[in-house]
């Protein structure tokens, strides 16, 4: 290789190999990268910006199963195993409480959609209980507008995401993980033996070997997807959230509007997040609250809880989130490339099923297979039929 | 296309003067300001039925105040003048409103804005600043000007910075007690910006005045003053000090030094109100010596954003006399990017006297340095946030445990800056804190994320329909509702 010719800028390529090398220090990839590092794998992780700061850091918090698609449920109730052991595994509690979500009807059609769902869920065992009008009305006189009944899961709860994402990756170092911030990936290959990443760290290049690599790289990971030939569909989304002053505490459960577009927790604190609506892309990596889904989202607040109307709203955001058009993730192992493997495109969903999708990533790694069904959401689903045939074995094992 | 009306954010000095010099060409701006009357800060009138004198409100300002109330009066029947109107979000093609007084919301389509939203208080904290009687040094003035109360009988001022005796000699004249002016900084720092300050004699003669008239009326004015706490529970009943440098650690620490009194008023300079420009996407960058993240603009107050134009305290703390020239220079600059033709000799002189000023004011951050060892002295147990009570310790514990660098990142692990104030109050201290802790130049540590609210809005605000709706076309395309996580 040519030296250039300008000297003042360091050229030195700093080289690391590893047997996983993770793209992503978001919950997904830094729960993959906890449990290959406790494993006994060499695990370097490669975050652009700080660990859980994009849209595992800044998402509403909640930690939900109830209302989740049927196929994700396997995964969830996965999950929901791994929340109760929180602290032992990453150290924190994370102002993580079983508080109990609440989807509330405001129809007799809505009330019947709940009713359905809680039938069609039973066999998975989240313990939902329909509650009926009168006693909500009853037990919650805070609740305003129509109040026809509703579905409670008593273990679903709340998590504080700001902490409990980077927790994660702060868990996976000190189980051995190389975690590397603000270290942007430019390019990313199998070169027949291993794959290698050229990164970018501080004006430096970073090259990394590995014979595994995990794409967790939200909604950024497209990119590298399509770098082994496996285009998606993907598109962002902008959550549009927005948290009050703290007051006295008053609102038990994470709270949920059937086929409404407002939901709303009142964390330790006292402060009341709310969210619902969209914001905007200001570019490729910032997003903030849009000044329509902001006015629009009030009115909605309280009309949903009147005793808001004159507590204060402090502060409003956004973050990016990878959307795929179906709403589910890609997760599972890549179609085109051995060792390759994906866990993406959770669709605004992802806090709570994260640490299982880490643990599912991590287990095809070191075992090709994962306990928990993830067929549904196979990259292969958004390829040409053609490319699907010419594809590898789903399963197979890495060396 | 035809332009929308030209929006003026704040009717201080460099609000007033943006709204006469577009007048004057022709166009008709809307001027939004969060005070009932216009004149900013600095120049804040009292409510009806108050009257006191502009010579007894003001003092040596009070012909510039006279000149900027009167010059507003004139306009405002020509403006689409809004007062009591708070600008809590903006975005590129519109902000929104609050009516402080009916909470009426409302949304303006803009296409260019004049950003003019002034400075607070800078506050660094010290043990007891959250007692009741403790002012900052502009809520002290600004309760004389306004409300035309004192914060208390026996007053005890520190901090340091120009502001400090200007409000000594209000209180003073004003007939309050002053019982000790504290200064952090020294005689020897105001000779050594001498030479920087010679340039604006006039400036540098009424703080000389200030002085004299302190130290003839035998007001106590002590230098090297460090606070090391405030005495008394439900109120101040003393201020203890004691002469120790916060600017270097080779002077000898004196003893401690108890003054009895009812009220304090402390800040050390001013900080921007840099919300706004940061809603509105304006470049930011690191000024030293103002230890801030500023928005970037060129001399004619042109920010990164075209259509976007800054001017007075709100974009860097330069002064009143400053603001009045920059509200100018940034009216003139919108009118030529509106291809308005202008005097581009008065552009040329405006900016000659900018930059005068701002060698000016170069002089006094030297003659009332920033106390560079307050972050070092701060003690863990040093409240910082009083919004979530968040310690000095706890910041520095998030440095060490979870290798908080950021500013961000440190607001996401212990919640400062995510109080009420959102950080306006205690960022700037926060950021020293940060820096100290990480050992690092303050500069790297960044800066908080501008968010909507600019300032707290009730959920329930009455919105009404905007009379030019925003275009969605910025917008990202709804999903299908449904819950998130």
């Amino acid at each position: 290789m040519n030296a250039p010719v300008s000297t003042n800028i360091s050229i030195g390529v700093k080289k690391l190999s590893a047997d996983v090398l993770i793209v992503g220090g978001g919950i997904v990839g830094a729960s993959a990268a906890l449990a290959l590092a406790k494993a006994g794998r060499k695990v370097v992780l490669l975050e652009r910006d700080l660990c859980g700061s994009r849209s595992s850091g800044i998402n509403y918090g909640g930690v939900r199963r109830q209302g989740r698609a049927l196929s994700q449920l396997p995964l969830a109730q996965r999950a929901h195993r791994i929340w109760a052991g929180l602290r032992d595994l990453v150290g924190i509690d994370g102002e993580y409480v079983r508080s109990g979500h609440f989807k509330l009807a405001r129809s007799a059609a809505d009330m019947q959609a709940l009713e359905a769902y809680a039938e069609l869920s039973r066999p998975f065992g989240l313990g939902i209980e329909l509650v009926s009008g009168e006693r909500l009305r009853q037990q919650c006189p805070w609740l305003g507008g129509a109040v026809v009944g509703g579905s409670l899961c008593p273990e679903d709860g709340q998590a504080n995401p700001r902490l409990v994402s980077p927790a994660f990756a702060q868990a996976a170092q000190r189980a051995g993980a190389h975690i590397i911030e603000a270290c942007e990936v430019r390019e990313a290959g199998y070169d027949g033996s291993a794959f290698s990443v050229r990164a970018e760290l501080q004006g430096e290049t970073l090259q990394v070997r590995a014979a595994a690599l995990i794409n967790c790289a939200g909604a950024w990971a497209g990119k590298l997807a399509e770098a082994f030939g496996e285009a998606v569909p993907m598109f962002s989304g902008h959550p549009n959230m927005a948290v009050t002053e703290p007051i006295p505490h008053f609102l038990p459960w994470s709270l949920g509007v059937e086929g409404g577009s407002i939901y709303c927790r009142q964390v330790s604190r006292g402060n009341v997040v709310l969210g619902g609506g969209r914001g905007y892309a200001q570019d490729a990596l910032r997003a903030r609250s849009s000044h329509d889904a902001i006015l629009a989202l009030l009115p909605q607040a309280v009309a949903l809880l009147p005793a808001l109307r004159h507590v204060h709203i402090i502060r409003t955001w956004s973050g990016v989130e990878g959307y795929l058009p179906d709403r589910q993730p890609v997760l599972g192992p890549s179609s085109t490339q051995d060792g390759l493997f994906h866990g993406f495109g959770f669709c605004g969903a992802g806090f709570q099923i994260g640490p299982a999708a880490g643990a599912v990533l991590a287990e095809l790694v070191l075992q090709g297979r994962s306990e928990t069904p993830i067929d549904a959401f196979s990259i292969r689903r958004f390829l040409p039929v053609a490319d699907v045939n010419l594809a590898s074995e789903p399963e197979r094992k890495i060396q | 296309m035809s332009k929308l009306a030209p929006l003026i954010v704040g009717a201080g000095p460099a609000g007033v003067r943006a709204a006469q010099t577009l007048l004057e060409h022709g166009l008709r701006p809307i001027v939004l300001d969060e005070a009932p009357q216009a004149g900013g800060q600095i120049y804040r009138q009292p409510p009806p039925g108050f009257y006191r004198s502009k010579q007894q409100l003001y003092g040596f300002e009070a012909g510039r105040a006279h000149a900027i109330h009167r010059s507003f009066a004139t306009l405002a029947p020509h403006l689409d003048y809004r007062p009591q109107t708070l600008v809590w979000n903006a975005q590129p093609d519109v902000v929104d409103t609050m009516h402080t007084a009916t909470l009426a919301a409302d949304s303006i389509a803009w296409q260019d804005i004049i950003v003019a939203t002034g400075a607070t208080d800078r506050v660094l904290p010290f043990p007891g600043w959250t007692t009741p009687g403790v002012y900052t040094l502009g809520g002290a003035q600004v309760a004389l000007k306004f409300q035309g109360c004192a914060i208390g009988r026996k007053v005890v001022l520190a901090g340091t910075g120009p502001l400090l005796y200007l409000v000594a000699y209000q209180y003073a004249k004003a007939g309050a007690e002053v019982v000790a002016v504290l200064d952090s900084s020294s005689l020897s720092d105001r000779m050594a910006a001498l030479p920087a300050m010679l340039g604006q004699p006039a400036l540098l003669l009424k703080g000389v005045y200030y002085l004299a008239w302190l130290k003839a009326h035998r007001i106590a004015l002590h230098s090297h003053a460090r606070l090391l706490r405030v005495e008394g529970g439900a109120q101040v009943n003393a201020v203890v000090w004691r002469r120790e440098s916060m600017t270097t650690a080779d002077l000898a620490i004196g003893p401690e030094q108890t003054i009895a009194c009812d009220a304090l008023g402390f800040g050390y300079a001013l900080r921007s109100e840099t919300q706004l420009a940061d809603l509105l996407g304006c470049k930011f960058g690191f000024d030293a010596t103002q230890r801030a993240h500023l928005p970037a603009r060129d001399v004619a107050g042109r920010s990164s954003v075209p259509g976007v134009y800054l001017a007075g305290d709100g974009a860097g703390i330069m002064g009143a006399d400053a603001a009045e020239l920059a509200g100018e220079r940034a009216a003139l600059a919108l009118l030529q990017d509106r291809g308005i033709a202008i005097d581009s000799a008065r552009a040329a002189l405006l900016e000659r006297r900018l930059a005068r000023i701002a060698a000016f004011r170069k002089g006094l951050e030297r003659a009332f340095p920033f106390p560079q060892r307050w972050a070092a002295l701060a003690d863990d147990e040093l409240i910082v946030c009083r919004c979530e009570q968040i310690s000095a310790g706890e910041l520095r514990q998030a440095v060490r445990a979870n290798q908080a660098q950021e500013m961000n990142r440190l607001k996401a692990l212990t919640r400062i800056g995510m109080g009420r104030c959102q950080g306006r109050m205690c960022g700037a201290a926060a950021t020293e804190i940060l820096a100290q802790a990480c050992a690092v130049p303050l500069a790297q540590v960044g800066r908080l994320r501008g968010q909507a609210p600019i300032k707290p809005v009730p959920i329930g605000m009455h919105a009404r329909q905007a009379a030019a709706a925003p275009t969605a076309s910025v917008f990202q395309v709804a999903l299908a509702a449904g819950e998130d996580e």
